[in-house]
């Protein structure tokens, strides 16, 4: 029989707002173990919480942008259960009225096809603490730091037939919350975490099988990993005769399988009810728009406008529209006069090299555009050579360096002595006479080599077109 | 002079005038509480060091010219339930004998920055669950009027702690009726404010919905003079709302015109006679000082009792499930994991009622049967609301008993908490409809023991029903029958 994936997401986005969802207590990652805490977070007896408008606004403009439905009456509801890492013992949550519903994201498919995923809901909610096992005493430990970051839960329909559309999607939905600027979305730090229901189904049929939700995959590779393998999984139980299980599986990244973490019969009732300390959010016409007025230009808008403006080509606009960063320097070294062509050269060849050999994602990328767009000019007017241009990058990479004291320091600066570049065009000629003699009986080759002789005497100081030129010249006499 | 009997504001005033000094009504109070609170019982934590300092800073403050308000230099006390940094709020609980609050409850914040000396704790039913104060885990308080009655509850260490001259007032909370009725009780006045008129930050949450903290003093004055000091719209809470504030200031004996109504629902079968006929005559002294009194029938009454129980219960089971042994207050010994741990220090933390309301509120909100109670509770609560706006539409104060009964003797509820809900039945709808309400003494029953009447208002009605509390009380003398001589 030939089956049939049936996959739905449930992401989980924590925002970057400066301060936690219910107080005000900072959400910078890390920081020593319950020190970015107060007695709203860690659930004293007596305090209440206050909602954060800012998580409001980034959650409708998140909303906005994947054209769902603002609920105007929003009101968070409490989920309860007991564990450690929860210190109210409830999640504030919300299930009866989020902030937004449908809306959904155009994905394309193995076969190159625009397919249209719906979202069912977008909702607000509070990140849990932290538990760390410490082996040395042989105790689990809280740390409540997380605890109030603010979430947002993007619930999906059941649309997804394929790992290939799940990551298409997810890819997206990371850059459209990068461009909002609503969340930095790093897996490894779990600013964006996705859970996934997957069931399998006779190809073509319309019942749902029974499905399970996975948990714990950290990159989108894992995520890839986990729907095949689990689709494969319920394949294989049901072809055998077996019926799949309604549970929740743990993947395990390095063992590449997935365990069962509780079953239907153990699931929890949450008890959901209105939260009483929070009064319902009315979002009225006013905020609305002023929200909306606030929206940044999203990548499909960029795509035009590179293409239009910009005359980028289709490859490059690709690669550069995957990243908010990558398309703010662009657009601020071409305010600062780069062409865009050779803006878009420079961060996709130098830049992004330089990012890959620092192990860094181009989201955290700290180069300052006047600096780079410094290095272009100089390099444009001809007083930089191409290698001179990357070296001076490197340094701004590495530490910011100033651009002028660096070439200054280094030497690099370019010097237009035509009789320097004679004299040792004239001197390479003389110390390499085979050399000059392949060249004049048909051997293109050797001129590369020449070229470098000159430079290398010169020590690299000179505008390469000058000696080019030069050399071309005496070569020819 | 001994100024124990005197009202908040006439200590205030005394020290004001240079004929009394702060630590000195401090030092009086801590010689008054260690000659009756052996056998009150009404307070629970009392920390005189740090009382005595605050004093001196404030009689300081006062002698430098300093215009520190209305009631500076008072000395009063706090339930414990309302947090205030170096107390121990123990809800009356085990579960929280040793927690010491890292924050200060936003009302008690205002009440020191106003010049007040909180001195401690006062007694309270657990968790705020119960009508005697005799649930508590300090043990039960006693009704200084009569040592084998209960003081009423939840408030009634609070209620006590006047009703003995210990301290001219205190901060209470109601959440059904816990001010309302153990003033009454006592023989004091207490003053359930409108919801989200005074905050509950640093409130330990009951039924987050209904709960509200309120004063409990010798008279309406005082109740209005605390209430302007703790109420406002606060930051740290989103349900409080911007309130009316000069309650002190718009009390001026004149009741001429208002318009009371008097529900027939609350003075049928289950009233006690005394009571009945003391509230009657309440109405004719409200008549005489010019108020039209009208008989009308409320409707929804028999569904407010059960629709506060799944309402406050609900809310309480979730409120309370911070309590699992894991950050602060009781942990069970030697759990051999997480779950029997929390479910020990839960078990053992926790006493009888607290856990009966634990499990109907988890019930309650359980699947499958959350529409069946919670849901329609609500509505109940929607439709109570609209009954007293109706009744506000023709009225400007509710006049009802506090209570079916006077305080009841000690042991004697706690085997029917079926009885015991039924207590409530004048009370809880106040607290469904976020309204304001004052009980206060009107008479006495034929054991000698007090009765209270409550005036209720429309929301935001504060002003009004302590005015006509007030008007009352410029007209009779129950509210200075006091007990503060030997007991």
């Amino acid at each position: 029989m030939k089956w049939e994936l049936v996959c739905g997401l449930e992401v989980h986005v924590e925002m970057n707002t400066r301060t936690k969802i219910f107080c005000g207590c900072t959400t910078e990652f890390g920081g020593a173990p319950n020190t970015h805490v107060c007695p709203v977070c860690t659930g004293q007896p007596g305090a209440l919480p206050v909602l954060n408008r800012q998580v409001v606004e980034n959650a409708m403009m998140t909303g906005l942008a994947l054209g769902c439905d603002i609920t105007r009456l929003t009101r968070f509801d409490r989920k309860n259960y007991f564990y450690p890492d929860l210190p109210k013992a409830y999640q504030i949550s919300q299930l009866y009225a989020p902030i937004c519903t449908k809306g959904g994201i155009e994905v394309t498919t193995e076969e190159g096809k625009k397919k249209f995923i719906r979202l069912h809901e977008i909702h607000m909610e509070e990140d849990a603490g932290k538990l760390v096992h410490d082996p040395w005493t042989e105790s689990t430990l809280c740390d409540y730091n997380r605890c109030g970051v603010p979430l947002m839960e993007i619930v999906t329909e059941p649309d997804f037939r394929s790992a290939h559309e799940v990551i298409d999607f997810l890819t997206k939905l990371r850059s459209t919350l990068q461009f909002l600027g609503v969340s930095d979305c790093k897996m490894q730090e779990g600013s964006i975490r996705a859970d996934l229901n997957i069931s399998v189904r006779p190809a073509g049929g319309d019942k749902l099988g029974t499905r399970t939700e996975m948990k714990n995959m950290n990159s989108f590779k894992a995520i890839a990993r986990a729907i095949d393998t689990e689709a494969r999984r319920q394949i294989e139980t049901l072809e055998s005769g077996n019926k799949v299980v309604q549970e929740t599986r743990r993947w395990d990244d390095n063992k590449d399988a997935s365990f069962a973490m509780r079953s239907k019969e153990n699931a929890q009732d949450y008890r959901y009810f209105p939260e009483p300390d929070l009064p319902p959010v009315y979002i009225d016409d006013a905020w609305l728009d002023k929200v909306r007025g606030s929206l940044p230009e999203l990548a499909d808008a960029k795509r035009v406008r590179y293409r239009e403006q910009y005359r980028l080509t289709e490859h490059d606009i690709g690669i550069l529209c995957q990243s908010a960063r990558l398309c703010r320097l662009l657009e601020e070294l071409v305010a600062l006069g780069t062409e865009p062509k050779e803006a878009a050269n420079w961060i996709l060849s130098e830049v992004l090299r330089l990012c890959k050999e620092a192990g860094l994602d181009a989201g955290d990328l700290q180069l300052d555009a006047g600096r780079l767009a410094h290095i272009i000019e100089l390099l444009t007017a001809g007083k930089l050579t191409r290698a001179s241009a990357r070296q001076a990058l490197e340094a701004v990479f590495a530490d910011d360096a100033d651009v002028d004291a660096f070439i200054r320091e280094k030497g690099l600066l370019v010097e237009r002595d035509a009789g320097a570049v004679a004299a040792a065009v004239d001197q390479v000629l003389r110390d390499n006479p085979d050399a000059v003699k392949k060249f004049r009986t048909g051997n293109e080759k050797v001129y590369g080599f020449l070229t470098g002789q000159c430079m290398k005497l010169l020590r690299g100081k000179a505008d390469p077109k000058d000696v080019n030129a030069a050399l071309r010249e005496a070569l020819a006499q | 002079m001994n100024y124990t009997q005197s009202t908040a504001l006439e200590m205030a005033r005394a020290i004001r005038e240079g004929k009394v000094t702060s630590p000195e009504l401090v030092q009086a109070a801590k010689a008054r509480i260690e000659d009756v609170d052996g056998s009150i019982r009404a307070m629970t934590a009392l920390d005189w060091e740090a009382a005595m300092r605050r004093a001196e800073e404030v009689q300081a403050r006062i002698d430098r010219g300093e215009d520190m308000g209305r009631l500076a230099g008072v000395p009063m006390a706090i339930k414990d339930n309302i947090c205030m940094r170096g107390l121990p709020a123990a809800c009356g609980s085990k579960m929280l004998l040793e927690f010491n609050p890292p924050y200060d409850a936003t009302a008690v914040d205002k009440l020191q920055g106003a010049g007040a000396v909180i001195v401690g704790h006062t007694n309270m039913d657990e968790f705020a669950m119960g009508s005697t104060t005799e649930t508590s885990f300090h043990g039960a308080t006693h009704n200084p009027w009569n040592l084998q009655k209960t003081p009423g509850g939840s408030s009634g260490g609070s209620a006590a702690a006047v009703a003995a001259c210990e301290l001219p007032c205190a901060l209470g909370s109601d959440t059904g009726g816990s001010i309302r009725q153990p003033a009454a009780f006592c023989g004091v006045t207490g003053f359930k404010p409108t919801y989200g008129a005074v905050s509950r930050y640093g409130l330990i949450a009951y039924a987050s919905s209904l709960d509200q903290i309120g004063p409990l003093a010798r008279d309406a004055a005082d109740c209005a003079a605390i209430y302007d000091i703790i109420h406002g719209k606060d930051v740290h809470d989103a349900t409080t709302v911007d309130s009316v504030c000069g309650a002190l200031d718009a009390l001026d004996g004149g009741i001429c015109g208002l318009r009371v109504g008097v529900p027939e629902e609350y003075f049928a079968k289950g009233l006690d006679e005394d009571v009945r006929a003391r509230v009657l005559e309440t109405a004719e002294t409200l008549k005489g000082l010019g108020a039209q009194v009208e008989n009308f029938s409320l409707g929804m009454v028999k569904y407010a009792v059960p629709a506060y129980y799944i309402l406050a219960c609900a809310e309480a089971s979730s409120n309370l499930s911070r309590f699992d042994g894991i950050k602060y207050g009781y942990r069970a010994d030697e759990a051999e994991d997480i779950v029997s741990l929390m479910s020990r220090s839960r078990t053992e933390g926790f006493g009888k009622e607290v856990r009966r309301r634990i499990l109907l509120g988890t019930f309650v909100l359980s699947s499958g049967y959350y529409d069946a109670y919670y849901v329609k509770a609500l509505k109940v609560k929607a439709l109570i609301k609209q009954a007293f706006d109706a009744a506000f539409a023709k009225y400007d104060v509710i006049l009802s008993p506090a209570a079916p009964t006077t305080a009841l003797g000690i042991g004697q509820s706690l085997s029917d908490p079926l009885k015991m809900y039924l207590g409530d039945i004048y009370t809880v709808s106040v607290n469904l409809a976020g309204l304001p309400a004052v009980t206060f003494p009107c008479g006495f029953d034929r054991d000698g023991m007090p009765v209270g009447a409550q005036l209720i208002g429309p929301a935001h009605g504060d002003k009004t029903v302590l005015r006509a509390a007030d008007a009352f009380q410029r007209a009779t003398r129950f509210h200075k029958m006091t007990k503060g001589g030997a007991l």
